[in-house]
């Protein structure tokens, strides 16, 4: 359909580099190291507390991270260099970078006093001041796209919780971001809606998106992505194509960790 | 399987004829008792006050009297600026209480420390009697005059009532705003909105619903509390109605006269207030609901057809 493969020059679209976070004493990501190329997903798994969330949430500079280099399309996350001196990027800077980063969260965050439609227009109309017509043409597309668009004019509680996180996708679509983040978007999900919401991300990586994928869905992990990485406790223990590292992962703490979640 | 468990006391029972129990009901002495005691206090209440030495004549003819009308007029109007002035620094006041910054934190506290911890009696003397230590308004270039020239007693009154009511509203507004699950500011922040877009857009729409019970609450009051103006020499609805009172001899009456306007004013904004909440309920309920009106409509449907209900 679309076509998402955005400045999709030979630079990773995500590259970290010795990323470390604490949250004052507590050390949450030790170091850090991967590459998300363009087009590509990007698989996140690990047990609960290892930082996948505080890490997805350091590339679109929810949180500041402590120590190292952290890129997104060639640029400093929250920074810019000139010379060898880093300058903090002021906050209408950081909310016009967050622009090309679409994220979408486990509880949904939907605003509940919009309809889904208007959800969906809201950061277009405020953000890139673009006129509500062609606001809210795009967002129908984009909600027939998720396959709601009988479902516009509901407000988020009228919605069931798949749903609920499939306009969440459109909403972050319609910002045509060049990358989309997803902290386990299934994770609060009845079982039997789970399926709705992966199939949309499905269609998203056939039209090339570039997709970080926090999951505990092995399945999707195995069919849909190109790359995984396993977090254990602040670090990446291991990484590679997801087939190889879920049939035959090397370290001990990933096999102990695919043990209980398969 | 199952239908067969179903079906067998389904329509069985519909049929099945009942006989209504007969038993002698419980005999509730006590609300008769109190029932009759109420009845006989309100008869003797009315009672008095017809027989009273009230000129229920004059309540009437004075009701509209231009001047009680004048002050109804200033009373609405001195208490709907001093809300909104209240609203808009309580919104100010509580933004800056919240934000990082420490300096505008702390001041937000103290103004809401004084101006919520001394009586607003005494706020409104203070700004009244203000040309006592400052006898003239010096703005700079911009602005010079005599400080008794500025404050007319208009003016003392909306800011005494307006920096007071500012102090409460500013809480109120904090706690509407810290009602906000911080999910929607990081989904809003997330879009590429800038603090201020998400304050305006998605944060003060959502603390709406938590900010405006208790707001209604403070505009009754504000109009009930706007009373106390007449002491700055602004004639406002009681001090219009009690000059009438104390040149006529019809005090009482004319005390009358200034509680039906109350009244009136507080039932009104009520109904106001119901529908305003109403409006900001959309979307944190599934469906609203009705107004009175539309009940009403429902109920008369139901009264034509009275087999629909059925
Ligand atoms: N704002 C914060 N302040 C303090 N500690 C935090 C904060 N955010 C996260 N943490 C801590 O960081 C650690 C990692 O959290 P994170 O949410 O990144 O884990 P996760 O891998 O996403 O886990 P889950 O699978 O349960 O979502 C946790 O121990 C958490 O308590
Ligand atoms: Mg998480």
């Amino acid at each position: 359909m679309t076509d998402f493969s955005k400045g999709a020059g030979s630079q990773p679209m995500v590259k970290a580099e010795g990323v470390h976070k604490s949250f004052g004493l507590a050390h949450i990501l030790k170091g850090i190291d991967l590459e998300v190329a363009p087009r590509e997903v990007f698989c996140l798994i690990g047990p609960s507390g290892s930082g996948k969330s505080t890490f997805l949430r350091c590339i679109n500079h929810l949180e500041k991270i402590n120590s190292g280099r952290l890129s997104v399309d060639g640029e400093l996350v929250g920074y810019r260099q000139k010379g060898d001196k880093l300058y903090e990027l002021k906050d209408r800077e950081v909310a016009a970078k967050r622009r090309d980063i679409g994220m979408v969260f486990q509880r949904f965050n939907l605003f509940p006093h919009m309809t889904a439609l208007e959800n969906v227009m809201e950061a277009p109309v405020m953000v890139k001041r673009e006129s509500k017509a062609v606001a809210r043409e795009r967002a129908q597309r984009l909600l027939d796209r998720v396959g709601l668009a009988d479902k516009a004019q509901n407000y988020p509680s009228q919605l069931s919780g798949g749903q609920q996180q499939r306009v969440a996708i459109a909403r972050a679509l319609a910002m045509e971001p060049k990358l989309m983040l997803f902290d386990e978007p299934t994770s609060a999900l009845d079982p039997e809606l789970v399926g709705d919401v992966l199939d949309v991300m499905r269609g998203l990586a056939e039209d090339g998106m570039t997709m970080v994928v926090v999951t505990h869905e092995m399945g999707f992990a195995r069919e849909v992505g190109d790359a995984l990485v396993f977090m254990d406790d602040g670090v990446v223990v291991e990484a590679g194509n997801p087939r190889d590292v879920l049939t035959n992962p090397q370290h001990d703490r990933t096999r102990s960790f695919l043990s209980k979640v398969l | 399987m199952t239908d067969k468990i179903d079906k067998a006391p389904g329509p069985a029972a519909a049929q099945t004829p009942y006989e209504d129990i007969r038993a002698i009901p419980v005999r509730r002495y006590g609300r008769w008792v109190s029932g009759v005691v109420v009845v006989v206090l309100l008869g003797w209440l009315v009672y008095a006050f017809s027989q009273g030495n009230v000129m229920w004549g004059t309540v009437g003819d004075k009701l509209f009297d231009s001047s009680v009308l004048t002050g109804l007029w200033h009373t609405v109007l001195i208490s709907v600026t001093a809300m909104l002035l209240g609203l808009v620094l309580g919104v100010l006041f509580a933004v800056m209480r919240l934000s990082k910054n420490p300096v505008t934190g702390a001041v937000a506290w103290l103004y809401i420390w004084f101006f919520r911890g001394t009586p607003v009696y005494v706020q409104l003397l203070m700004w009244f009697n203000l040309a006592l230590i400052f006898q003239y308004l010096n703005l700079g270039p911009i602005y010079k005059n005599e400080m008794v020239d500025v404050m007319t007693p208009f003016v003392v009154a909306l800011l005494g009532l307006g920096l007071n009511e500012g102090a409460y509203m500013a809480e109120i507004v904090r706690a509407g705003i810290q009602s906000v699950d911080e999910g929607q500011t990081e989904a809003s922040h997330a879009l590429g909105m800038t603090a201020g877009q998400t304050m305006r857009r998605v944060v003060l729409p959502q603390a709406m619903r938590v900010i405006i019970p208790p707001t209604g609450n403070e505009f009754i009051n504000m109009l009930k509390t706007s009373s106390l103006v007449s002491v700055v020499q602004y004639v406002d609805l009681l001090r219009a109605t009690s000059n009438i009172g104390a040149n006529s001899g019809a005090v009482m009456e004319m005390l009358f006269v200034a509680s039906a306007w109350y009244l009136i004013l507080t039932s009104i904004f009520s109904v106001g207030q119901y529908y305003l909440e109403r409006r900001f309920a959309r979307g944190s309920l599934r469906s609203l609901p009705p107004t009175p009106w539309q009940r009403i409509k429902a109920n008369l449907g139901t009264l034509r057809r009275p087999e629909v209900a059925r």
